[in-house]
């Protein structure tokens, strides 16, 4: 093994997705020194990369936004914050331009310049560009693993390895951390989801971050079946059919999932986009050029032929759960430790249903623009306190508490996945199916504390499902708690929404899990 | 899954290496990269984009390895296909690849059956 790799900074970042790409150009443009890691690259990491992601766009009309903010209220069913709203709308609509010069934004038809959809992995190629000529210093495929405490509790930076320079270890001191490791959406196939485990939530858990919103985690997108193709718009044509050929109805109004999750419960269902007119289908790889590739390579012909979907889970990505943020600054409950994106619980923007593409676009930007500029004070203010001795924090999966026989990790990722991704778990909760489920995730919780990690040729993987195996577990707790249905979190032995429970259900602990509700509004009361 | 890396396109800049999100590949010395863990690949494509002689391909499956000809697919045209149609780099500036994206809303409303513009059925 070389030596550690041993670096200090103002602004440590963890994770090159959207929230992370602007949380490290907005405190470098503050003048801090920034380093960022990424597990994967910088650029291609995370699910904005391969997706086309939308932002929350409203001019600023005091009229246009009231309304828009409405119109999302209705659909946030009461744990949405006013506040976070207007903020978000207002943060993006000043920043998304100033990629200009880094992303070349088209003009419409009328000759407009569209700001509000960008392509991910022209988006991301971009935040990468401008945050390197910002002065960002970038490690790829340099996943953390760990994080690093002082001995006031605050966080003093992190450590992890260089899985592409013969497994380096690294260890970065700073100022500030902000975790922008994305969602989870337990190793399902959704596009550019691969990388997102947990690991964030993990880290922070460990070092007594709380978590919020873990219940709403069941959003799910259609695909064509054996693909990972989630880019659902030309749906918006589909007519589905049954094995026998019967037209199935308008099953995907309103966009919830479970229509057709309960179809595919009983068998296979059929795709046809026939409906798509023909000027459509010749543009259609300019609108999204990736939607037909899979079709394309496989012979088949979307529009005269039917093709068989199935639904991918989303987990907290385009689900709404994440770590408990308790300032404006995106802080988490430990000092010194931030969350931007999707790390973050989005409820405060999008409530009890997913922000998917829109108010998740404009939060991540947000929130990795705030948390930036905050470290970067943070740092000017308290200095990098390089010399202080601190101490690694991490436990599951990388230090085991026994020796011997080591646990697979592969094996424990399948539990974590047999839980948490069939339909019939995932969309039609109860709470005996959850307690079950908690059972035998507790049960393999127990295996990792053990017996993970015991190999250290394998210690990201092993990280990895310890970070997946602990999400999981504090999904399903909240969603045993919240004894209701609200949102995209449908409980079948509770169907209707339970006004009493109008609060947020915040998650803790590792290996006890506890959680207690909280007011909606306590961050804005605060503030106040 | 990617499936291949064609030998006499590659160049061996092993910028596929690096841009990975999932370090499936592994730089091998005086040759093409070596798909080394293709259980990992997510099959996002996005190695195909970044490919500048359009030397990978990646077959849409995710849940099994397919058998890939090398010639089939050099025949097939679908090389490159993928960077062209998101007109990337060199494909930029062709108006036949131009980016329309804002034409998203445009596809929803007609899909669905109302007028974008007033977002009425």
């Amino acid at each position: 093994m070389d030596q550690t790799l041993t670096l200090e900074t103002d602004v440590l970042v963890i994770g090159g997705g959207m929230a992370g790409g602007w949380a490290a150009i907005a405190a470098a443009s503050a003048g801090a020194s920034v380093i960022l890691v990424d597990k994967g690259y910088f650029g291609t990491s995370g699910v904005t990369a391969t997706a086309g992601p939308g932002h929350w766009w409203v001019p600023p009309d005091a009229e246009l936004r009231a309304k828009a903010i409405r119109d999302r209220e209705a659909r946030a069913f009461g744990l949405s914050e006013r506040v976070w709203m207007e903020r978000i709308l207002d943060e993006t609509w000043r920043t998304l331009p100033t990629l200009a010069g880094y992303y070349e934004f088209p003009r419409d038809a009328t000759g407009e310049i569209f700001y509000r959809g960008l392509r991910g992995p022209e988006y991301l190629r971009a935040l990468r560009r401008l945050a390197r000529d910002r002065g960002v210093r970038i490690l790829d495929h340099s996943p953390a693993l760990e994080l690093l405490l002082h001995s006031d509790g605050s966080v003093a930076g992190a450590s992890g390895v260089c899985r592409q320079a013969g497994h380096q270890s690294w260890t970065i001191r700073a100022a500030g951390t902000i975790l922008a490791t994305g969602g989870c959406a337990f190793l399902s196939p959704l596009l550019g989801s691969r990388n997102n485990t947990g690991d964030g939530y993990l880290m922070a858990a460990e070092a007594g971050a709380t978590l919020s919103g873990m219940e709403f985690s069941s959003q799910h997108t259609i695909a064509a079946a054996g693909t990972s193709q989630t880019r659902s718009a030309p749906y918006a044509f589909a007519s589905f059919y049954d094995a026998s050929g019967q037209d199935l109805g308008p099953i995907m109004a309103g966009g919830d999932p479970r229509t057709l999750a309960r179809l595919l419960l009983e068998g296979p269902v059929y795709c046809s986009l026939r409906r798509m007119p023909s000027d459509l289908r010749a543009a259609l790889h300019r609108i999204q050029p990736a939607f037909l590739l899979p079709f394309e390579r496989q012979g088949i012909d979307p529009f005269e032929g039917r093709f068989p979907v199935t639904l991918h889970g989303e987990g907290t990505i385009r689900g709404v759960g994440g770590l408990r943020i308790v300032n404006e600054a995106c802080e988490t409950s430990v000092p010194s430790l931030f969350a931007v994106g999707d790390a973050a619980t989005r409820e405060a923007v999008a409530g009890a249903t997913s922000g998917g593409g829109n108010q998740n676009s404009a939060w991540a930007l947000t929130s990795g623009q705030a948390a930036g500029r905050a470290v970067a004070k943070l740092a000017q203010r308290g200095g990098r306190r390089a010399s202080d001795a601190v101490r690694p924090i991490g436990e599951a999966g990388l230090r085991p508490l026994t020796g011997g026989a080591a646990a697979d990790p592969r094996e424990i990722a399948r539990t974590v996945k047999d839980e948490m991704l069939p339909f019939e778990k995932a969309l039609f909760r109860t709470g005996e199916k959850l307690s079950r489920s908690i059972s035998v995730l507790d049960s393999a919780w127990h295996e990792i504390r053990h017996h993970l990690g015991n190999r250290p040729d394998d210690l990201i993987k092993s990280r990895e499902t310890a970070a997946l195996l602990a999400t999981a577990r504090w999904c399903a707790s909240a969603a045993l708690a919240r004894n209701e249905s609200r949102g995209m979190h449908q409980r079948d032995d509770a169907p209707l929404l339970d006004p009493a429970q109008t609060h947020r259900l915040i998650v803790r602990g590792l290996d006890q899990v506890h959680v207690t509700p909280a007011p909606v509004h306590a961050l804005a009361e605060q503030a106040a | 899954m990617i499936e291949l890396i064609i030998d006499d396109r590659c160049t061996r800049c092993n910028l596929c290496v690096s841009v990975c999100p999932t370090n499936v590949l592994d730089p091998v010395a005086d040759a093409k990269p070596r798909i080394a863990r293709q259980e990992d690949c997510q099959t996002c494509f996005l190695c195909e984009l970044y490919c500048q002689t359009d030397a990978i391909y990646v077959a849409p499956q995710i849940d099994q390895p397919v058998a890939v000809d090398d010639q089939a697919i050099v025949a097939s045209g679908l090389l490159g296909h993928h960077r062209r149609n998101a007109g990337w780099d060199e494909w930029a500036a062709d108006p036949n690849y131009r980016n329309e994206f804002w034409r998203m809303g445009e596809l929803f409303a007609r899909g669905l059956g109302f007028d974008p513009a007033t977002r009425r059925s």
